[in-house]
């Protein structure tokens, strides 16, 4: 048992020199720290710290590498591998917090395009079309959330089963036949025709969910949710109504993803693999210190980790290493990624800091003690 | 919150809670049988019975977890439904469960505040930590619970702390009229238990709040509570105050029911009946023990 002096109970001593203020140093056993705003800075962003310096490290590597690296024309070419990767894992990172995960997302990206098309061909105006397809992807979402959910299905099935569904609609509906996407003029470059509308699109959605996942109740209820369902539903958060609408959630961005993607490549193809686009999205949250476990993940650590894939993926194209290299550095990125977020968990949020790895992490980043278990 | 006090009668015996009738089954499984209860202002009631008697199930009744069957709730003698965990706060119930509800990944301070956040920006609810964390260290200064930092995430605090931070997070409700607590004490130390105990009946003497306590030490129950239930297999079948009963006597009387299970059990399997009450027996003997 571990020995407590945590919980204090005032004897009726007239102490009166002890009156909480703001000013007064907390009351610290010297096995925490004090929390000053740089230090908790540090504590919440930790993951994210380590994972940019890996961004600038690459940057750095493949800029002494190759002379076409560092330049305004690759600086587009990057954008384009990293915004559609950053786009998949912010649909999935809500997602992974609640400990779940979404495999339908990328066949969602693949019908998006193709509904806007197919409304457009019925007759109705353009952008009634864009928010219709929007709305059909917000529903397809919504049968995963429900079914998840409501029918007690691991979201995992729910949603394979949803990927092959879609990937069989998709195929009949198109008839195996890539499509252009339809409209002109300015809508189509606000749309991701244009060079960087697709990274502002990306940029400002980060933006968004950032928020929404850190500052607002309902971001709070999702990291409940994915802590500890049982202890979120016993505080009266509405476990399946933050469940159902992350799935919801989910389909959308996708579903904007696809429609952005249609313009800025300028063809719809119904045998993209939207499955493989999907797992760079988990891929990149992993890396960007998203749980798969659930309770932890941030939109801002999830965007660096797309901008780790897509500059590797980049780079990879400049100084022309084959892209099967490629997928080799992905799986071991992955997995370094992975044990990283476990040792820096080990070492800092649960407290208990067993190997020397931890012990490491300890040091660098100033722990004056890591608390022991006994 | 209850604006209409002044109307209702001063009454001899001021039953802030009554249950009537209540009936509740999980499909063939009948967990509670008519159970009527009552609970007075400013009362700790110890709720005692053996695993799956029934007890977990009354108070997610009273917390608006669960709906019952059949039965009624009066809150001040008037009649009250409550369709969810929101209702039953609103109506000044408060729970401390048996995990605590505390979600590891968020700091004390929004623990304090789960599903209360302080928010702005209308239907957006936009998350006011500042004010937040201003409150929760007011707070927890003012009960004097000591936590080494307000933003530290509750996975690195001690069972005694967590413990204290789900009770202070009841108990920090200005509409709090009743608290519930669901095994508060199981897998503590015996300091950390002292701890709580004292937190708890320092509540109660300050304020005006009812208390329920579930829990299988009847040492404990005997130090805080005023009035003691037993519910057995889905009934109450002991209501005694303090002073008219010790804890030899429940004890003997608890043993008595399980030796008369073995006897000839009633219901399920008789592997299971036997094993769970000779783990009970040893329990209660360990409270003898204790109690010497």
């Amino acid at each position: 048992m571990r020995q407590d002096q945590g919980v204090r109970l005032a004897p009726d001593s007239g102490d009166i020199s002890s009156t909480p203020s703001a000013q007064s140093p907390p009351k610290v056993d010297g096995r925490y720290l004090a929390t000053s705003s740089l230090r908790r800075l540090v504590d919440q962003h930790l993951q994210e710290l380590v994972i940019t310096v890996v961004v600038f490290a690459l940057v750095l590597f493949f800029t002494v590498d190759s002379p076409y690296f560092f330049t305004t024309s690759n600086a587009a070419a990057l954008a384009s591998f990293i915004a559609p990767i950053a786009f998949f894992a912010l649909a999935e990172v809500p997602i992974l917090i609640l400990g779940e995960i979404d495999l339908s997302v990328g066949e969602v990206y693949v019908l998006s395009p193709f509904l806007v098309t197919y409304f457009y061909n019925a007759g109705l105006p353009i952008l009634l079309g864009l928010i219709l397809a929007l709305v059909v992807c917000g529903a397809i979402g919504c049968i995963n959330g429900l079914v998840t959910v409501k029918l007690h299905i691991p979201s995992f099935i729910t949603t394979l089963g949803m990927t092959f569904a879609l990937e069989g609609i998709i195929l009949i509906g198109s008839n195996g036949a890539p499509a252009n996407p339809v409209g002109t003029g300015n809508l189509v470059s606000w749309l991701g025709g244009s060079t960087w509308a697709e990274a502002f699109w990306a940029l400002a959605v980060v933006g968004v969910l950032h928020v929404m996942l850190r500052r607002t109740s309902f971001g709070l209820h999702t990291v409940a949710v994915g802590g500890n369902s049982e202890s979120a539903r016993e505080s009266g958060i509405k476990v399946d109504f933050v469940k159902i609408w992350c799935f919801v959630l989910c389909a959308l961005i996708g579903g904007l993803i696809g429609i952005l993607d249609s313009y800025h490549i300028g063809s719809i193809d119904p045998d993209t693999p939207g499955l493989t686009f999907m797992f760079y999205g988990v891929a990149a949250a992993v890396i960007g210190g998203t749980a798969l476990t659930g309770g932890r993940g941030t939109m801002i650590g999830a965007s660096i980790g797309a901008m780790v894939l897509g500059i590797l993926e980049d780079g990879f194209h400049v100084i022309s290493v084959s892209s099967f290299a490629y997928d080799l550095i992905l799986g071991i990125a992955i997995l370094v990624a992975m044990i990283l977020n476990v040792q820096i968990e080990r070492a800092t949020i649960r407290g208990a800091g067993h190997g020397s790895f931890a012990r490491v992490i300890g040091l660098i980043f100033g722990r004056r003690k890591v608390p022991v278990r006994q | 919150m209850m604006p209409n006090v002044a109307t209702k009668a001063p009454t001899d015996v001021e039953d802030v809670l009554r249950i009537e009738d209540i009936s509740m089954s999980f499909g063939p499984v009948t967990a509670l049988r008519n159970v009527d209860l009552h609970l007075r202002r400013g009362e700790v009631l110890g709720l005692v019975g053996d695993n799956g008697a029934g007890k977990s199930t009354l108070v997610k009744i009273l917390t608006g977890l669960y709906k019952p069957d059949h039965g009624r709730i009066y809150l001040d003698g008037e009649e009250v439904r409550f369709r969810s965990v929101q209702d039953a706060r609103e109506h000044g119930i408060e729970t401390v469960f048996q995990d605590l509800a505390l979600v590891d990944e968020l700091s004390v301070y929004h623990n304090l505040f789960l599903n209360r956040e302080h928010t702005v920006g209308g239907w957006f609810r936009f998350l006011k930590n500042r004010s937040m964390r201003a409150a929760a260290r007011r707070y927890l200064d003012e009960i004097d619970v000591d936590v080494p930092s307000i933003d530290v995430p509750v996975a690195k605090l001690s069972g005694g702390q967590r413990q204290a931070i789900a009770v202070a997070r009841a108990t920090r409700q200005k509409n709090i009229r009743i608290l519930l607590l669901d095994e508060p004490l199981a897998a503590m130390g015996a300091k950390e238990t002292s701890l709580i105990i004292q937190l708890i009946k320092g509540l109660c003497h300050q304020t005006d709040i009812s208390v329920i306590v579930i829990d299988h030490n009847y040492t404990h129950l005997f130090e805080v509570c005023d009035r003691i239930n037993v519910i057995q297999q889905g009934r109450v079948t002991l209501d005694k105050n303090l002073s008219e009963i010790t804890l030899e006597e429940l004890i003997e009387l608890m043993v008595q029911s399980y030796r008369r299970e073995i006897a000839q059990p009633a219901t399920g399997t008789f592997s299971e009946v036997s094993i769970e009450t000779s783990i009970e027996v040893t329990v209660a003997n360990q409270s003898v023990q204790d109690a010497d």
